[in-house]
């Protein structure tokens, strides 16, 4: 197997003293931002971008990705003990997790959601490491028109498709789109929505982008639900070590939940929310505890949906590496840090940097063994944590936006546009838009658009290369089908269900 | 799945939703005025500069239309948003931090604005311990600025507390390496 000689060679890149290190500090800051509420990896790696120009391509991406696997187990033992999902992907968590907690058995929870979460991020790594490869044989045969189409169906994925609203998710890409086109135009050199502004020539910086979006909009909406009612730390009860009978109950919806995860975020529309709740659902029918369900917590409505969770995490990778695909907020944000070394992640990624690509696959694996130590018999550590009050938390969270952003220009115009964005963060928090589209969109519309040109040339200024393409038509059709599949679907339902309001007394 | 969910209920205008729909339109205006701003040269004349700042104008005005017509329609605020009062006070005093730290880090240094604004937000979320927090901040603040300005060598505007603990720590490596 070619995968397993690869692989060996990674291992032997992430074993090196110093990249050991880099992994544990990433899986230990991402387990601290995962368990803070209000941070997020998205926003603890746009603020570390600056260390790319400090370290090695290999080293940088390992942290970011210990950061990224930590904040997922860091997130589940706040959904369990404070009932406050961190992001949405633990939604579902906190449904059975924090009841179970409130029943006395918080150890047991946070327990299966640890183990599960190694099985299933062990299980998804194996995924990206197999997987990747045969990806990356399929996009050597992708021209630009592909590209272009493949952006085109990941913007509609996450957009259009998840999230509540696919007019206020496209609205977040669209507004995305606007800020990733400030500043000049790399093709043509021209200027682009800088209003006259020198400051903006060179464009609006991601890290600005997410610190506001995801710090300063976050602040002060969490400033103005004050009246909204405090949720409480459940103390940590019950015992870390799962009984015979909770093993028996865990381990196979860990694998079901792996199984749902990975390859549904593995394709190229992401998102986590989509297979833990599906996770959820399944554990529920299956289980001969539904009278657990919603009453005193189920432990396989934990372990399912978290496995389901941390394996769609690892799948996410896949895409972004191979492909240069992101398709989460994280993702485009790792993806503007390989923009920053220089490197266009892509199918070539795996012959060009074999290193970084299967040194980053073999950290992950040693990330997983580190965090299943670090959230279980330290668990107490990252309880105490959860103590920081709200007051100095977010003054805190602030005190590091400014040192991200204002650091990296000592440009006054940076603050300006973090608060305005913190503003509009606020805004999009409080009227249910996403956020993340807005980062994908920043991140992909230039490449898009620098992919769109390239076919265009190619083929002399003809259209008809996106639609002759037989790969390419078939994105686009996607893309259309999951831009107005939805409403045709809702549109039949509303009809299909006004029929029996017509049948009298039934009001 | 559409913006139309809870158009079951009265219809009613819905004034928040209202805004936000006309402020995007404005928002698409602007973006179609620094399109048609964009010189094109004769030169690129296959995919020129304008025509994806075209595509974006063109579904920003179709979106924020649909938003205004949701808007008319009742609006799409989760009810349980609608029913928890929004805390003015606490998100003005958040902002007045925020504002403080943008005029005061060029006069007084990343540190003396970020303790400023750590205490404001602090008082804003109910914190009444200034002097804890004064306290606090420091300590962030300096942890932060030397954190990432001589580890990750950013550059961080400094003011007087910076130069008289950078003059303090390089007497110090001098002593040591002496």
């Amino acid at each position: 197997m070619e995968t397993l000689g690869h692989l060996a060679h990674g291992f032997s890149v992430a074993f090196t003293p110093v990249n050991l290190m880099w992994c544990l500090i990433g899986t230990t800051l991402g387990t601290a931002i995962g368990v803070l509420p209000g941070l997020g990896p998205a926003l603890t790696i746009a603020l570390l971008l600056p260390i790319t120009y400090q370290v090695a391509p290999e080293a940088s991406f390992i942290l970011f990705a210990g950061i990224y696997y930590g904040a997922m187990y860091g997130g589940s033992t706040t959904s369990i003990l404070l009932n406050t999902p961190g992001e949405s992907a633990t939604i579902v968590t906190a449904l059975e997790g924090n009841r179970m907690a409130r029943s006395g058995r918080g150890g047991a929870a946070l327990a299966t959601s640890a183990i599960g979460s190694f099985v299933a991020g062990t299980l998804g790594t194996l995924g990206v490491a197999f997987l990747a490869p045969v990806v990356v044989k399929f996009a050597l045969s992708f021209g630009p028109a592909e590209y272009f189409s493949l952006m085109v169906l990941a913007f509609i994925t996450v957009s259009a498709v998840l999230g509540s609203s696919s007019v206020r998710g496209l609205t977040s890409l669209f507004v995305g789109f606007v800020i990733g086109m400030i500043g000049v135009d790399l093709q043509t050199g021209q200027p682009r929505f800088t209003f006259g502004m020198s400051q903006l020539l060179d464009g609006v910086d991601v890290i600005v982008v997410a610190v506001g979006l995801f710090a300063v909009g976050e602040t002060l909406y969490m400033a103005s639900r004050r009246y909204a009612g405090k949720d409480e730390i459940v103390p940590l009860r019950g015992s870390l070590y799962m009984t015979a009978a909770e093993w028996a109950r865990s381990w196979k919806a860990w694998l079901r939940g792996a199984l749902l995860g990975f390859p549904i975020g593995a394709l190229p529309a992401g998102g986590a929310e989509i297979p833990t709740f599906l996770s959820y659902a399944i554990e529920k029918k299956l289980s001969n505890h539904k009278e657990e369900f919603g009453t005193v917590g189920a432990i396989e409505g934990v372990a399912g949906p978290e496995a389901a969770n941390n394996a769609s995490a690892a799948g996410v990778l896949v895409p972004m590496l191979t492909l240069g695909l992101p398709t989460s907020a994280t993702a485009a944000i790792m993806l503007s840090a390989f923009q920053s070394y220089g490197i266009n992640p892509g199918p070539m990624l795996f012959m060009t940097q074999a290193n970084l690509v299967w040194g980053l696959i073999a950290s992950l694996f040693i990330a997983n063994i580190i965090l299943v130590i670090l959230n279980l018999p330290l668990i107490g550590l990252w309880v105490r944590l959860l103590k920081i009050p709200a007051p100095q938390l977010y003054a805190g969270i602030l005190v590091f936006a400014t040192v991200g952003t204002y650091g990296i220009s000592q440009s006054p115009t940076d603050l300006v546009i973090l608060y305005l964005l913190g503003g509009a963060g606020f805004l999009m928090r409080r009227f249910d838009f996403p956020t993340a589209p807005v980062i994908i969109g920043m991140i992909l519309w230039p490449l898009a658009e620098a992919q769109f040109r390239r076919a265009m040339t190619i083929s002399n200024g003809d259209w008809s290369v996106f639609y002759k393409h037989p790969l390419s038509l078939t994105l686009l059709t996607l893309a259309f089908i999951g831009l107005v599949g939805p409403h045709i679907w809702a549109y039949v339902e509303r009809r299909r269900r006004r029929g029996p309001e017509h049948v009298p007394g039934d009001a | 799945m559409s913006t139309s969910d809870q158009q079951a209920a009265r219809p009613r205008l819905a004034v928040p939703e209202l805004l936000i729909g006309i402020g995007l339109l404005a928002c698409a205006g602007a973006v179609a005025w620094q399109t048609l701003a964009i010189p094109v040269s004769p030169l690129y004349s296959k995919v020129g500069p304008t025509v994806f700042p075209y595509i974006t104008m063109f579904g920003m005005t179709i979106l924020s239309l649909l938003l205004i017509v949701a808007a008319l329609r009742g609006g799409w605020q989760p009810e349980e948003e609608k029913e928890t009062p929004t805390d003015w006070k606490a998100m003005g005093i958040v902002a007045v931090g925020l504002v403080a730290n943008l005029v005061l880090i060029q006069p007084l240094g990343f540190t003396a604005a970020s303790v400023i604004m750590f205490v404001l937000i602090c008082h804003g979320f109910g914190s009444r311990h200034p002097l804890r927090d004064v306290l606090l901040g420091l300590i962030l603040a300096l942890a932060a600025y030397f954190g990432f300005a001589r580890a990750l060598g950013v550059n961080i505007g400094a003011g007087f507390i910076e130069n008289q603990l950078n003059t303090v720590l390089d007497s110090i490596i001098r002593m040591l390496r002496a």
